[in-house]
């Protein structure tokens, strides 16, 4: 039979089609859990190193259950809710901001004129981490953040004290800005210009500012303005908006509002 | 007949993909901003190229004209997701930063090329030296470049600091054109005038 009648072809086809299929379901099959343990210890190793916690020669896994508390929050109420009671998805180990943002029941549109951080949607619920000391306090928060850089959404953590006023770290764990440029968001000696720099005034309010250019060290707002990344304005830009989105009223607000109030010795 | 030798070896200076026939520079634009990504990318080509020429020679007697390309992109297509798979679950870090440049192994023209110009009319044998052969050709030019880009762009090899940058104190003040694509432009143009200059006889005919 020659290789290019019709009962041929189609059988050619159908063979070619069925071994590529087991193979390709094969390799994602196995390889998924895998995968999946890849991705919550990226994770987890992120919100240690946001919460500046040291995991070097030391099970990340293991730390974490020691020290972090996921908790869901509600951001409209600022309050922790129960995950149980709302939706499986709300539970801190499978919350994932990009499923919940795509859940109508789960998520809230963003006006344009609010949407500074560039995201449309949000949860209407967020996990927060807190981390703990070794009595049960909380000593951290650790917050998501997310928007839009100049490629891509940025996702990342800035962790706070417990006062919620100093910031304590930050990092993104996904982002395709520019490498050298834009993604020096990763670099670790910026990260580290972040650490205790006054993140809220006297009146609650978040006054971070990423600047274009340099911090001038004798100005009196030094303490709350960051070095702007060079040759990537709008990614520090990005960083800037979803940072003051995130803190603001519009996301984290009312729960930071709540700590507050409650004072240092809500945990205890 | 080409020897073995020859198959394998003339795709790096002779016959390369990139520097000679112009094949496939777009992965190569996109992931040598750092040797590290450069190396994982090749060895993916490799990988890919070595089994598809390999599995498209195995069939090339059964496969109807009208269908060829179709069944050359099945094959290749598998084999991307397979190796976008692996590297996902054994290299996660590096995974993150290649992103969707895994998965565009699928276009680059030289797979599809070496298919259809090599794996169709020779044995099975013969198609995988030659996928081993031009996957090689690819690192060579990808490891010169990503070599270069991350060397002046971060002051870095792999990671480790060759150069001290002066925002950490040192005095090289890093080139951020070799961060972005375009540098990878001028490093391959520079790459095919030397390997021209060395070996004439690749110059076209004006």
């Amino acid at each position: 039979m020659s290789s290019d009648s019709t009962k041929k072809t189609i059988q050619v086809a159908l063979g070619v089609c069925l071994v590529c299929s087991i193979l390709v379901s094969t390799a994602a099959v196995s390889l998924s859990s895998r995968q999946a343990e890849n991705k919550q210890l990226d994770k987890i190793k992120n919100i240690l190193v946001a919460g500046g916690i040291d995991f070097t020669d030391k099970n990340p896994q293991q730390i974490y259950e020691d020290k972090i508390k996921p908790v869901t929050v509600e951001l409209k109420s600022g309050k922790i809710i129960n995950p149980e009671e709302k939706s499986s998805l709300l539970q801190p180990k499978n919350f994932e901001i990009k499923k919940v943002s795509n859940i109508p029941d789960l998520s809230t549109g963003i006006p344009a004129s609010e949407d500074i951080a560039g995201i449309k949607r949000k949860p209407t619920h967020m996990v927060i981490y807190e981390v703990m000391d070794s009595e049960g306090n909380v000593d951290k928060y650790i917050f998501p953040v997310h928007g839009k850089g100049l490629w891509s959404t940025l996702y990342g953590f800035i962790s706070l004290d417990n006062q919620l006023k100093t910031v304590e770290g930050i990092t993104f764990y996904e982002h395709g800005e520019t490498p050298g440029l834009g993604g020096e968001v990763d670099n670790p000696s910026w990260k580290n210009s972040w650490k205790g720099k006054k993140a809220f005034n006297e009146d609650g309010e978040y006054i971070i500012d990423v600047l274009k250019g340099k911090v001038d060290p004798s100005s009196p707002k030094s303490n709350h303005q960051i070095d702007g990344l060079s040759g990537s304005t709008l990614t520090t830009r990005g960083v800037d908006n979803l940072l003051k989105y995130w803190l603001g009223e519009n996301g984290y607000g009312e729960f930071i509002e709540n700590v507050r109030e409650e004072g240092s010795d809500e945990e205890i | 007949m080409k020897k073995y030798k020859e198959i394998l070896l003339d795709p790096i200076f002779n016959e390369n993909p990139i520097a000679l026939q112009i094949l496939g520079i777009c992965s190569a634009l996109a992931v040598t901003a750092k040797l590290e990504t450069s190396i994982v990318m090749s060895l993916a080509v490799i990988f890919v190229l070595t089994l598809s020429n390999f599995s498209v020679s195995l069939i090339r007697k059964h496969i109807p004209g009208s269908i060829r390309i179709l069944v050359e992109m099945t094959i290749i297509a598998s084999l991307v997701i397979i190796a976008d798979q692996i590297i996902k679950a054994f290299l996660y870090d590096i995974s993150k930063q290649l992103s969707v440049y895994v998965g565009l192994i699928i276009t680059n023209c030289i797979i599809m090329g070496r298919a259809e110009a090599f794996a169709l009319q020779n044995s099975p044998g013969r198609s995988a030296l030659d996928g081993i052969g031009n996957g090689l050709g690819y690192t060579f030019v990808l490891l010169f470049v990503g070599f270069f880009r991350e060397l002046f762009g971060s002051g870095k090899l792999l990671g480790f600091t060759v150069f001290p940058l002066n925002t950490e104190g040192g005095w090289y003040n890093p080139n951020g054109l070799f961060l972005l694509s375009p540098s990878a432009f001028i490093l391959i143009g520079l790459l095919i005038w030397a390997i021209r200059t060395w070996k004439p006889e690749q110059v076209e005919e004006a």
